[in-house]
C-alpha cells in the first residue's frame, strides 16, 4: 500500500508530544502472550514519526505473569532509530499504570495523557484481550474533548496545529483527513508493519509505575460489566439458503436445481474492435470505467 | 409370508403393448375409481423420476414434468404481509450503512435484528439515513425513516453526524440504537455516539442502569432477551441487550414476510429541544481532504475492487500490462501464467493462490479451472474474453466476449485513444520488470 516517505514524515517538529496506548496482545493461532498486532503498528507508525521520543503507556495489572513478556515485545522496536548509529540508540520507556481486575482504566489513561502533555496518541483500534470492543479510544477522546480518527493507514504530515492521515476504506481505497491536535488515532491494520522486537532494546528498556495519578480513595471499580456472564467463543452458524415460496412445488424445484450459473450474456462472432466495444460498453454501464474516460 | 415372483409372461405382456392381453398386465393408473364408487390410489404407481434419479412425489397437483427445471422458472416471492404500527410506544432505530446508496446486506440484517427486539414490545424500527431517496426500506422492516441529508454535507464528517444523531435521541429516545460494526464507518459513528451517550463517570457509579449503556460490540446473535457479542481472545460475552448495539453481518435473519410502512418523519414534530447542529461544527476536529488516488498495482490482491486477469490465452504480455494500466486495474493470473513466469506468485488468482473479492473480474484467456472458479466465487461481475466457447469460464461469467484476448486488448487500449506505442516497448519493459520485482 502506499506510505508515504518515513524520511517526509521525520522532517515534522518534535514538539508534539507522541504518545502510544498499548495493550497485551495474544497470538491469534498459539495463544501466547506478546505485541498486539495492531498497537505494534501504532508504535512503528510512532517511532518513524518521532523516533526515540516516542513514550509509551500501558494500564494493566503489574501482577499478571505474563505483562511484562508483551510489554518488553514493545520496548524492543526502539532500534534503528536516530540515523542508526550505534551510539545514538536510546532506549525506550513505558509508562505502567497499574490496574487489578474489574477497574476501569479509562480514568487512568485520561489522567496520565493530562499530566504529560501529550497531543497526539496512537492506538490499535480494538484489544485482542478483554471485552475487546474499541471503545477506549472513543471514551478518552470523549473525556479529554480530543478528536479521533480511526482506521488510519498512515501519517503523511504533522504540525503542531493538526496532522494529515490517511484513512483506509475497504477495497483498498484511501481517503486523506486533516485532524486537529490534540487527537487520538486508531491505527488500522493496514499500516506499515511493525519492525522486528530485538531481545537487547527489549531488556534495556525501563517500564516506569505510576501509581499516583487519581485520588487513592476514589472507587475505579468498573461495575458495568457486572452481570456479563464469559464463554468460549462459539463456532457462528452458517447460513443456509432457504427458497421462501407457499407451493411445495416451487420449493421442491429449488431445492432439486442444479447450482449452475444462471446463463450470461454470450457474444460469438465478434471482431477485436466489436468486443472491445461492448466490453467498453458494459464497463461504463457499470460505473467501473469514468464515462468521459477519452 | 408372501415371495413376490416374477412372472415373465406377465412382464412380456406389460411391455408389448400389441400383446392381445397387454391391457390385462399393464401398470394400472394411480388414482382411480373403484365400482363400488371409492376413489382409490395406488401409491407405489405415483410420482416421477426426478433430476437426481429419485423418485418424488409432487403433491401440489401441478403436471409432472419429466426434464429438470432450472432456477429461472420458479415463481416469485409469496405476497408480504402488510403491518403498520400507527402509535408506537418507543423506537429502535437503524443506522445503515448506505454503500454506494443502496442497503446491502448487512444493512438488511440490522433490521432483522431491530424487528426481533420491536416485535412483541409495540416499538417501531425507525431508520436514520444520511442520504436522500433511497429506496427499499419498506421490505427491508422500517416502519419510519428520518431523513437526516439536510443536516449533514457529503463525504466524512463524523462530529456532525453524531450531533444530527444526538438530535434524533433527544427526539426519539430510542429503546435501542442499531449500527453495523465495520470501520470506519458505521461503526465508528456508533462507538462515537456511544460514548457521547455514557454518562460521565457513569462507569463508576452505582447506578443499576448502567451495564444497559454500556454498548455491546460486534454482536452475533440474539436470543432470548440477551445478546452474544465476540470479545477478544476467543470469548464471548453474553449479557442482556444493551442502549448501543454494533453488530456484525448475519446477526440476525432478514425481514422476508412482512412489508412496513417506511413512513417519513421530521425530527421537530416529535418534540424534545434540538441542539443547533452548527454549534457543533465550528470546533470540527477531523476535516476530509478527499480521495486519494491508489496505484491499482499497489492495493492487495484481495481487497482490488477491479482485477484484469490474464491465462494461458495471452501471447501478448507487454500488451496485456498496458491494458491494465490503461484500463486502471489490477492485475491477475492464472495458475498457469505463474508456471510459465509470465506473473509472480503473488498475482495468483484461485484456491491455491489468491482468494479474490473483487466488484468486477475480467478474464482473458482463462478456461476456468475449478480452482480458479473457486478463488472468484465472491467476484459480483465476471466478464470472459476468450476463444472456446464451450469453456468453464464462460459459463460462470456474466457476459463473455468470444474473441482473441490479445486483439481485444488491444482494440480496448486503442478505442480508449492509448494505443502501445510499439517503438517505445523496450523501454517500458524494463519498467515492468522492476515493477514486478516489487510486486
Amino acid at each position: 500500500m502506499p506510505q508515504p516517505d518515513p524520511q517526509a514524515a521525520a522532517g515534522t517538529p518534535h514538539d508534539v508530544k507522541t504518545a502510544v496506548l498499548v495493550s497485551s496482545g495474544r497470538h491469534p493461532v498459539s495463544g501466547r502472550a506478546g505485541r498486539a498486532r495492531e498497537d505494534a503498528r501504532a508504535v512503528e507508525m510512532g517511532l518513524s514519526l518521532v523516533g526515540a521520543d516516542l513514550s509509551l503507556v500501558h494500564a494493566g495489572d503489574p501482577e499478571q505473569a505474563s505483562l511484562r513478556e508483551s510489554l518488553e515485545g514493545y520496548l524492543g522496536m526502539y532500534h534503528g532509530l536516530d540515523g542508526g548509529r550505534p551510539g545514538d540508540e536510546r532506549d525506550g520507556q513505558l509508562s505502567l499504570l497499574p490496574l487489578r481486575a474489574g477497574e476501569d482504566a479509562v480514568p487512568l489513561l485520561a489522567a496520565w495523557l493530562e499530566r504529560s502533555g501529550v497531543r497526539l496518541a496512537l492506538t490499535g483500534q480494538r484489544a485482542e484481550c478483554g471485552e475487546g470492543s474499541g471503545m477506549v479510544g472513543y471514551l478518552l477522546a470523549e473525556r479529554l474533548g480530543w478528536a479521533i480518527a480511526t482506521g488510519v493507514a498512515a501519517i503523511e504530515r504533522c504540525d503542531a496545529e493538526s496532522v494529515t492521515v490517511l484513512q483506509a476504506l475497504p477495497q483498498g481505497q484511501r481517503r486523506r483527513l486533516e485532524i486537529r491536535l490534540p487527537c487520538l488515532i486508531a491505527v488500522d491494520a493496514v499500516a506499515e508493519a511493525p519492525r522486528q522486537s530485538a531481545f537487547g532494546p527489549a531488556r534495556r528498556g525501563r517500564i516506569e509505575t505510576v501509581d499516583d495519578l487519581l485520588p487513592a480513595d476514589e472507587s475505579r471499580l468498573d461495575t458495568g460489566s457486572a452481570g456479563w456472564q464469559w464463554q468460549p467463543a462459539r463456532a457462528r452458524p452458517k447460513r443456509l439458503k432457504v427458497v421462501k415460496s407457499t407451493n411445495a412445488r416451487d420449493r421442491f424445484k429449488a431445492a432439486a436445481a442444479k447450482s449452475s450459473a444462471s446463463g450470461g450474456q454470450v457474444l460469438t462472432d465478434l471482431s477485436p474492435e466489436e468486443a472491445a466495444e461492448k466490453l467498453i460498453d458494459y464497463l461504463r454501464a457499470e460505473k467501473i470505467l469514468a464515462q468521459d474516460d477519452q | 409370508m408372501s415371495v413376490r415372483r416374477l412372472d415373465p409372461h406377465a412382464e412380456r405382456a406389460r411391455r408389448n403393448r400389441l400383446h392381445p392381453r397387454h391391457h390385462e398386465f399393464a401398470r394400472p393408473a394411480w388414482r382411480w375409481t373403484s365400482a363400488d364408487g371409492v376413489t382409490r390410489i395406488n401409491p407405489h404407481a405415483l410420482g416421477a423420476i426426478g433430476p437426481n434419479g429419485l423418485k418424488r412425489i409432487d403433491r401440489s397437483g401441478a403436471a409432472v414434468e419429466a426434464s429438470p427445471v432450472g432456477g429461472a422458472s420458479t415463481s416469485a416471492e409469496p405476497a408480504r404481509r402488510q403491518v403498520v404500527i400507527d402509535q408506537p410506544e418507543g423506537h429502535v432505530v437503524v443506522v445503515p450503512e448506505l454503500p454506494e446508496g443502496r442497503l446491502n446486506d448487512h444493512d438488511r440484517d440490522l433490521f432483522g435484528l431491530a424487528r426481533q427486539l420491536a416485535d412483541g414490545h409495540d416499538l417501531a424500527v425507525t431508520a436514520v439515513t444520511f442520504l436522500n431517496g433511497v429506496s427499499g426500506f419498506e421490505d427491508a422492516g422500517a416502519d419510519r425513516v428520518v431523513d437526516l441529508s439536510a443536516m449533514v454535507t457529503e463525504g466524512y464528517d463524523p462530529e456532525t453526524r453524531l450531533a444530527a444523531l444526538v438530535d434524533v435521541e433527544a427526539a426519539l429516545s430510542p429503546r435501542h440504537w442499531i449500527f453495523a460494526d465495520s470501520l470506519p464507518d458505521g461503526g465508528d459513528l456508533g462507538r462515537r455516539l456511544a460514548a457521547r451517550l455514557l454518562p460521565q463517570g457513569a462507569s463508576q457509579g452505582a447506578n443499576a442502569s448502567v451495564g444497559d449503556a454500556r454498548p455491546a460490540t460486534r454482536v452475533w446473535q440474539l436470543s432470548e432477551g440477551q445478546t452474544l457479542s465476540r470479545a477478544g481472545d476467543r470469548q464471548d460475552i453474553l449479557r442482556d441487550v444493551a442502549r448501543v448495539l454494533l453488530a456484525l453481518p448475519e446477526c440476525a435473519e432478514p425481514v422476508s414476510e412482512t412489508r412496513h410502512e417506511a413512513r417519513v418523519i421530521e425530527l421537530a414534530t416529535m418534540g424534545g429541544e434540538l441542539s443547533s447542529a452548527a454549534n457543533e461544527v465550528a470546533a470540527s476536529g477531523v476535516i476530509d481532504r478527499g480521495r486519494v488516488a491508489v496505484d491499482p498495482q499497489e492495493i492487495p490482491l484481495a481487497q482490488a475492487p477491479f482485477i484484469l486477469s490474464a491465462g494461458r490465452g495471452i501471447g501478448d504480455w507487454e500488451g496485456y500490462h498496458h491494458a491494465a494500466r490503461v484500463l486502471g486495474a489490477s492485475e491477475g493470473a492464472s495458475r498457469v501464467a505463474v508456471d510459465d513466469g509470465y506473473m509472480p506468485r503473488s498475482r495468483q488468482v484461485g484456491a491455491t493462490g489468491t482468494f479474490v473479492t473483487a466488484s468486477c473480474y475480467v478474464a482473458v484467456g482463462i478456461s476456468g479451472a475449478v480452482q480458479h472458479l473457486q478463488g472468484i466465487a465472491k467476484c459480483q461481475r465476471v466478464i470472459a474474453i476468450n476463444n472456446d466457447p464451450s469453456c468453464d469460464m464462460v459459463k460462470r461469467a456474466d457476459l463473455a466476449l468470444i474473441a482473441d484476448g490479445d486483439a481485444v486488448l488491444a482494440a480496448v487500449c486503442e478505442r480508449l485513444g492509448q494505443p502501445r506505442d510499439q517503438t517505445g516497448s523496450d523501454g517500458s519493459w524494463t519498467d515492468e520488470e522492476s515493477r514486478h520485482a516489487a510486486a
